[in-house]
């Protein structure tokens, strides 16, 4: 298969490029780009594809989400999710272990990368956990499941609670360069807690999370990376004061990153008024200060990644009382418009927004993708930066409709995304 | 009575309700207190409706008020009691929601132990809801017959100082007070330890206060709260000795009020925690038997009220008596 991007922005944020001009993909690999690449140019056997002068950039690493298969297929599959990805620009999905079983044994990891080729649309892989069963007590075989697939270690949607156990997996860890990464949530200061502690929480008689959870966990967590000298993630951070222990972290020079989510920059705890199950997460949205906050730490480069925390939940998860409603939104589908508000807004440069969504993730993982790189895998997403629409997460892609950002206007819409030169979406002809 | 204005359709807090709202039903429930004293109690203005009590979270008094009052206006009344075991699977609310609309009833009067939950089956049914206390959201009902109590003591509500003290944090009664409370012009502070004072007090617009001596100065209301005896076991409070000793209302404490402060409870008591009996009993001050007296005839003006509106909805008023 050989086939041409002509007449695209052509923008790759680990080259720093931004330039009109076409991409050229010999079977699954980048084969040339540059301005040279033009429909005039071409071979006669060269399938060509104009891109009417969008953005064709790495196809987006989303680094959070959670497929649900094995376990809870009626929530998603991994069918699914592939598809809902592809709709968003993304050509890879990292999965966290909590699927049932817990992916904490390499039958897993196998399992879910032999369902991945036969689903075959967009990369699929996954995270073990840090502890057998996810329950914080004993350390899974790292080393196998790396082997295996395991891309780095996390207990999902529950925080390392034992300062010792992490101490032991940071270090342990290093014997295979692996990364930890944390759900930085103190286990007993969100005990109870449904939303952000504040006014609104007062008003609605809810048991509020204050953010103290989040910068009590990363306080510990930095002492021991500084103690293990090991490679720490922290995810989904939504807080100042959480993003001032990260921001404390890098100035010492140690080894830990963090990434944010949309509902983390484009929402805030006002969004649960109502109580709106659709905006219960983990971490609670927090106020707008923190909102801000999240913002800037993503200008200032202390936020390295931002993904998706993509967490489909069915309707009886979600049209309950908001204490039983099960935290999580889905945002595979509305990743890049939600993202691309930040540039539309003037708060961040293109580039510095995709870099966070393709390369940065990609290298934190060891992953060789997110780059416009000649020989590098052809995954790529098509998309036109300026066009207004609304988002429409019930007529979504997904299997789960559970996300508060129905109607909301954004600007910037997927038109095509490959993998490996394969098309896998295509905007419909409208 | 045809001129009342009502315009809910459900009760389910008392935020979002003016001040001409919450007037009305005080007004009305003033005549239902002249009746439910009489040897003759029985009216059927609610003749053919029917009241479902939906409890998800025990009740005796609250649930025994609401059946009293509807009783009292003739309508039909059930009492269901949902065990507590039967809801931790959420779909099972709205279903048991969907199971009771279907059986046209004309008022649910309903309790949860979840914040919001009463609002979602408002959502989900057909008739008129009342929230008889959802979590540690509001307990509309029981701040109207505080308001009442005291309206019919003192004379008026603007202007009062009122202290609410105790574990306000956890307080559904604590929320609807302070909400009902400042919308008819009252001053509230609230007077707790810290670990029992909710997130961001000060943004209700209360005086936050520690100590009993210094709260309770001048004021004219001393509304006591129940302590709920689960969170005795956490580590919100060492004891009940050293609770009473610094929070608990007795003589003494009591100094620092108005001479001629009343002393109010939502019951049940734990005396000797909260309150002494001392003062839980002192007939001149204590009017505690009174709120649940008001209860009564409050939430007949409630059921009166909406079911009111829902004959209007359906343009068919030939069953309508006089209520005054």
């Amino acid at each position: 298969m050989r086939r041409a991007f002509v007449n695209a922005r052509l923008l790759d944020p680990a080259s720093g490029l931004d330039q009109k001009g076409g991409l050229l993909v010999l079977g699954e690999s980048i084969a040339d780009i540059g301005p040279h690449i033009r429909p005039g140019q071409l071979a006669p056997d060269i399938e060509w594809v104009d891109c009417h002068g969008h953005c064709l950039a790495p196809g987006l690493v989303d680094m959070r989400t959670q497929f649900r298969e094995p376990g809870e297929e009626h929530k998603e599959t991994l069918d699914s999710i592939s598809r809902a990805a592809a709709s968003g620009g993304i050509t890879a999905l990292v999965g966290l272990p909590n699927t049932r079983p817990v992916i904490d044994d390499v039958a897993v990891v196998e399992f879910v990368a032999r369902r991945a080729r036969e689903v075959k649309l967009v990369k699929i892989f996954v995270y073990g956990g840090v502890t057998k069963g996810l329950d914080g007590k004993q350390l899974v075989e790292m080393g196998l499941l790396r082997e295996a697939g395991a891309l780095a270690f996390t207990d999902g949607l529950h925080a390392v609670r034992n300062a010792q156990v992490m101490r032991n997996a940071l270090s342990y860890a290093k014997a295979f360069g692996a990364l930890i990464i944390q759900h930085p949530e103190d286990p007993d200061l969100a005990d109870g807690g449904h939303m952000n502690e504040g006014e609104l929480a007062t008003r609605l008689g809810l048991a509020g999370i204050p953010t103290a959870a989040e910068s009590v966990l990363l306080e510990r967590d930095r002492r021991l990376v500084a103690l293990t000298g090991g490679r720490y993630h922290a995810a989904h951070v939504s807080s100042a004061e959480g993003l001032a222990v990260i921001r404390r972290a890098k100035a010492q020079g140690l080894r830990m990153t963090a990434d944010t989510a949309p509902p983390y920059f484009a929402l805030n705890d006002l969004e649960v008024q109502g109580y709106r199950t659709f905006a219960k997460v983990s971490p609670p949205l927090r106020s707008e200060d923190d909102r801000l906050a999240v913002v800037e730490a993503l200008q200032d480069g202390t936020i390295d990644v931002i993904a998706s925390d993509h967490a489909p939940h069915d309707q009886e998860s979600k049209r309950i009382p908001f204490a039983q409603a099960e935290p999580g939104m889905v945002g595979v589908e509305t990743l890049l418009p939600l993202a691309l508000e930040l540039y539309h807004k003037g708060q961040l440069p293109l580039l510095d927004l995709l870099r966070k969504m393709t390369v940065a993730p990609a290298q934190l993982l060891g992953l060789p993708l997110g780059t416009l790189g000649i020989g590098k895998p052809a995954d790529l997403v098509l998309f036109d930066l300026d066009r207004p629409w609304r988002l429409d997460v019930k007529g979504g892609v997904g299997k789960s409709k559970n996300a508060p950002y129905d109607g909301r206007p954004v600007q910037g819409q997927v038109r095509m995304t490959v993998v490996d030169g394969r098309i896998v979406y295509q905007v419909p002809e409208n | 009575m045809a001129d009342i204005i009502f315009p809910h359709q459900h009760i389910l807090g008392i935020e979002g309700m003016g001040p001409d709202a919450i007037s009305t039903i005080l007004d009305l429930s003033e005549s239902y207190v002249d009746l439910n004293r009489q040897r003759d109690k029985k009216r059927s203005d609610l003749r053919g409706r029917t009241v479902i009590n939906v409890f998800f979270e025990s009740s005796t008094r609250t649930r025994t008020s609401f059946e009293l009052a509807g009783k009292r206006l003739g309508a039909d009344v059930i009492n269901i009691a949902v065990e507590a075991s039967a809801i931790n699977k959420g779909e099972t609310l709205l279903d048991t929601a969907m199971t009771l609309n279907a059986m046209h009833p004309d008022v649910l009067v309903v309790r949860h132990p979840y914040s919001g939950a009463v609002q979602l089956i408002s959502e989900k049914v057909e008739c008129a809801v009342i929230n008889a206390g959802d979590g540690w959201h509001e307990h509309p009902t029981q701040a109207l017959l505080d308001a009442l109590t005291i309206r019919r003591r003192v004379g008026k509500l603007a202007g009062l100082n009122v202290a609410i003290c105790g574990d306000v944090a956890h307080s559904r009664v604590a929320r609807s007070n302070i909400l009902l409370l400042h919308t008819m012009g009252a001053f509230v502070r609230i007077v707790a330890p810290p670990t029992l004072v909710p997130a961001d007090a000060a943004k209700l617009g209360v005086d936050v206060y520690h100590d009993m001596a210094e709260g309770l100065k001048g004021v004219d209301i001393v509304m006591m709260l129940r302590i709920q005896t689960e969170r005795m076991r956490g580590s919100l409070f060492p004891s009940q000795r050293e609770y009473f000793r610094y929070f608990g209302l007795d003589a003494e404490k009591l100094k620092a009020a108005k001479p001629d402060a009343l002393i109010m409870h939502p019951g049940p008591m734990n005396r000797g925690i909260e309150i002494d009996s001392d003062v839980a009993d002192d007939i001149n001050r204590s009017v505690i038997p009174e709120q649940v007296e008001m209860g009564v005839a409050v939430r007949m003006a409630c059921l009166d009220l909406l079911t009111r509106n829902v004959i209007a909805n359906f343009d068919d008023d030939s069953s309508k008596g006089g209520a005054a």
